[in-house]
């Protein structure tokens, strides 16, 4: 286990790099805190139930555990996550497995197609972070990942990106246009 | 050089919205690499990536079998085969397998290499470039000319066009509107599409994973929307080892785009989950199309190494002015002429080789270590020696294959070209090219070349002797620096020796393909310069001092003159640049240079020579600065002036701009004077100056430091 200090030095390096490249991150103590947070966040954005404002969440322990809790209860967000929910979806929430400090990016293995679908496919993608999953690099992270177990694993560093046009950037092409990072402190890190 | 070609440069060139996205790009480009880059040890970084692609190149064989076997245990089907046409009826045929409608497409290079969306749509299957770059340049029917920004050339009223007309609206060209036209145009073709076909950045011969990498998200969808995924991979693309990815990841978004890490990186190993919960169709295609054939080519092997990230376009001089569609061909600039030569044919490359102006910029920032400007001499070469020389060039190499009927002429006509001069200026560079047959750019020869005048230099008697090798513009253009450069090392106390029997350095002849004259050159040389026992050899013309130091070798070696070697490695030993000797003999306490003076502001222009091939960069600089000029940096520096040898000549549409530019940074500077190191760039710059009415002064540093010495 990453030693606190060391732990918050990571965090912040992974913040700075993540927010360069326009990522939103939040840091929490505790997942039911995470929620608070999520739950408010979710009505501002105008989740409902109708296509086009739908929430898809996919299955991760921190979700799991949030699923009998109050997120069920609003009108619109889904568990269950198809490729026509996903398609009308406002938010997609996922939960990654690592972050790297050197780049703010996000790694998830992304083989379950609900996964997939979640990040991708809505306009904002919720990405709920375990903060000792932090790694430095990606050599840190190499040898924790497998692709012979994981089918398809995705780095994410920021939102949707283009400058095709006249090289001015533009956020926001084929995939999200907003990437919002809720870091929570007690979850544990799922290792791929 | 054929005509289209000419014409289609000068088209290029004369294209303002072409020529100002890619200038303003590549200004900012050279800012941002360097800060993408902060923290991270380049050097380091390339080797890695140099070594391991090479392994890889050197086992393609074993790469292409691993990598099979792993990606089919996972469940993929690979396709392998060299054949292009084969690539396309494979696809077909899995296509109508599955009853593919439509296809949606990430950006392939290897795709377009093979013209795979005509092919396709021929056989009535809907093809849609989802890479929003690629989309406008579908829609616009034309080829990318860029192989990471493939739409730059165009702007945003041009997309606002393009997307008006597909979409049925009248749009403004407004950008961030246009990019969510083209979201939810091509949101609707990801999911109705039955297939969706991708490239790969990387192939994982150890886990059979391909790796891709994005910024808009496309490819992810491309790759998890569709039933059936097919993957054209190639064979450039295999690492060996699942780690090897991190120094490719680490350096490609940051050569491509400045970038730490694109948006998306996605790696996958065999068939994931479709959204209805069956398994991908996943087939992977790794194409050869020579590039077996290309790893087994001592020269060309290294081309293997490339990571397509498209850097040595950013700071390619010439392709900033006339972007990628003058290539006339899938891939672009330097290096895209290196792939044309190989994938296409030799034969198709014979222009655009010739637009490569040898500066060396792309070597200085390629990750993969190629050595693009070396490769393109190697196509010069082999040209040349399948086609022959043309029957123009062939008589003026037999006369500078002559030193002394050579030299004859180039007496001559310093007498003929006298009604020509105007302001003692060589409008043209005349030397040995087809252009010597034109005496008119003949102008500005000395009217007495410092071979004669030397003879008139009174020296004093010195113990240390040293040889000077002029080259053809000192000697022919130029006497004064050779002058300036005898007044300087009397005074650290040697005797200059000229040896009457040296020659042209040979760089015109290789540089033209024609290496057996540059062969017999460097044998001529090494026999007058190896005659007499001296400390050093020294030369004010980086570019001869580059034949002496490096390509007497080269040249010797690929000519099978090995006789030669030995004399020619003891003449490189000796050989030094003008600045670096004399920084040397001002360290050493051997010569003083007259301080407390205020000279004024001046600027320095480095030599593509000088700062890449003999890293000299900081000698001149310092050595100035002592003198007494207060040094004012231009834009640039170490911008290659357009001069090239015989470049200006050639393609005056291209050196002409490149000139421009390089005169408005060192006017920008407010300095009177701007010195250089090479007699070369002085022709160039000068000429330039005076064309304009200019008032800035062009010097050598050897006339500036003859000056200033105590
Ligand atoms: S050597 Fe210079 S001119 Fe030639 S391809 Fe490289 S950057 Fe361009
Ligand atoms: S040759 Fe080098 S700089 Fe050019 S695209 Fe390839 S890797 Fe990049």
């Amino acid at each position: 286990m990453t030693k606190t200090a060391d732990l918050d030095e990571l965090y912040e390096r992974y913040k700075t790099k993540a927010q360069a490249v326009g990522t939103e991150v939040y840091r929490f103590g505790t997942r039911y805190e995470a929620l608070e947070s999520l739950i408010p966040l979710l009505k501002k954005e105008g989740v409902a139930d109708s296509a086009g404002a739908f929430a898809v969440c996919a299955a991760g322990p921190a979700i799991r555990s949030w699923e009998g809790a109050e997120l069920s209860t609003i009108p619109g967000v889904h568990f269950e996550v198809t490729r026509e929910l996903a398609a009308e979806a406002l938010i997609g929430i996922t939960e990654v497995d690592f972050a790297l400090a050197d780049t703010g990016t996000l790694v998830q293995d992304q083989s379950a197609v609900e996964q997939r679908l979640a990040s991708s496919l809505p306009t904002i993608h919720i990405a709920i972070l375990g903060t000792n999953t932090i790694l430095p690099d990606k050599g840190a992270l190499i040898t924790r990942i497998n692709p012979r177990k994981s089918r398809f694993i995705a780095f994410i560093t920021g939102p949707s990106r283009t400058a095709d046009i006249e090289r001015v950037l533009t956020i926001g092409v084929h995939g999200p246009k907003r990437l919002i990072v809720l870091a929570v402190d007690e979850s544990e890190g799922e290792t791929l | 050089m054929k005509k289209d070609f000419k014409s289609s440069v000068s088209k290029a060139v004369h294209n303002a919205t072409l020529t100002g996205a890619l200038g303003k790009f590549s200004e900012a480009y050279k800012v941002n690499r360097q800060k993408a880059y902060e923290g991270i040890d380049f050097e380091t970084l390339r080797e890695t990536i140099a070594e391991r692609k090479s392994y890889a190149a050197a086992h393609l064989d074993l790469m292409a079998q691993t990598f099979q076997i792993n990606a089919e245990a996972a469940g993929a089907k690979v396709f392998r085969t060299n054949d292009p046409e084969e690539v396309k009826a494979y696809i077909l045929k899995v296509a109508r397998e599955n009853d593919v409608k439509s296809v949606v497409k990430s950006k392939s290079m290897a795709s377009e290499e093979i013209h795979l969306n005509d092919y396709l749509e021929k056989n009535g299957i809907e093809v849609g470039e989802t890479d929003l770059g690629e989309w406008i340049i579908q829609l616009a029917g034309q080829k990318p000319s860029h192989m990471v920004m493939p739409a730059i050339h165009m702007t945003k009223e041009e997309v606002s066009e393009l997307f008006s007309k597909e979409v049925n609206e009248r749009l403004t060209s407004d950008i961030p509107r246009l990019v969510e036209v083209a979201r939810n145009e091509l949101r609707s073709k990801f999911l109705r599409a039955d297939m969706g076909i991708s490239g790969a950045n990387i192939a994982v011969a150890e886990t059979g994973s391909i790796v891709l990498v994005t910024n808009e998200g496309n490819a992810r969808l491309v790759t998890t929307l569709p039933r059936v995924h097919v993957a054209i991979v190639g064979i450039e693309k295999f690492v060996e080892k699942f780690e090897d990815v991190v120094p490719v990841l680490t350096a490609l978004p940051r050569s491509a785009t400045a970038q730490l890490l694109t948006s998306y990186v996605s790696i996958i190993t065999g068939p994931a989950q479709n959204t209805d919960g069956s398994m991908k169709d996943l087939h992977i295609i790794l194409m050869d199309n020579r590039r077996t054939d290309m790893a087994a080519d001592d020269k060309f092997k290294q081309a293997l190494q490339c990571i397509r990230c498209g850097s040595c376009l950013n700071v390619c001089p010439v392709f900033r002015l006339v972007g990628g569609h003058v290539f006339g061909s899938v891939y672009t600039g330097g290096i895209g002429t290196i792939l044309t030569a190989w994938f296409e044919e030799m034969q198709k490359s014979e222009d655009i080789q010739g637009l490569c102006l040898q500066c060396g910029n792309c070597k200085e920032v390629c990750p993969g270590k190629l050595d693009i400007p070396d490769m393109i001499l190697e196509i010069r070469r082999r040209l040349v020696s399948q086609k022959g020389q043309t029957l123009v060039q062939k008589s003026i190499f037999s006369v500078v294959n002559n030193r002394k009927l050579f030299h004859s002429m180039l007496r001559t006509a310093s007498l003929a070209g006298k009604p020509f001069t105007s302001g003692g200026f060589i409008r043209h560079l005349p030397f040995f090219l087809s252009e010597l047959t034109e005496m008119r750019s003949l102008p500005a020869i000395a009217a007495e070349p410092f071979r004669d005048r030397f003879e008139k230099i009174a020296q004093p008697k010195q113990k240390e002797k040293i040889a000077f090798y002029a080259g053809c513009l000192i000697d022919f253009a130029y006497p004064e620096m050779g002058e300036a450069l005898v007044k300087i090392l009397n005074k650290a106390g040697f005797e200059v020796i000229f040896p009457q029997e040296q020659t042209c350095c040979g760089a015109p002849a290789l540089y033209n393909g024609a290496w057996d004259v540059a062969a017999q050159n460097a044998i001529d040389n090494i026999k007058a310069l190896t005659a007499t026992d001296v400390s050093y050899v020294v030369s004010a013309c980086p570019t001869c001092t580059v034949a002496l130091k490096h390509e007497f070798l080269k040249t010797l070696d690929v000519e099978k003159k090995t006789e030669w070697v030995a004399q020619a490695q003891k003449l490189a030993d000796k050989s030094i640049d003008f600045s670096t000797l004399v920084k040397k003999l001002v360290d050493d306490g051997r010569l003083n240079i007259a301080e407390g003076v205020e000279l004024g502001k001046i600027t320095y222009h480095d030599s593509c020579h000088l700062k890449r091939t003999l890293r000299v960069s900081e000698q001149p600089r310092e050595l100035l600065q002592k003198a007494g000029f207060e040094l004012s940096e231009m834009f640039e520096c170490d911008m290659c002036c357009g001069m090239g040898g015989s470049y200006s000549l050639k393609l005056p549409e291209i050196s002409a701009p490149i000139l421009e530019r390089k005169l408005k940074n060192i006017k920008e500077t407010g300095a009177g004077t701007v010195a250089m190191d090479c007699p070369g760039c002085v022709l160039q710059i000068r000429g330039g100056f005076d064309k304009e009415g200019g008032k800035v002064t062009v010097k050598h540093t050897v006339e500036l430091l003859a000056e200033r010495l105590k």
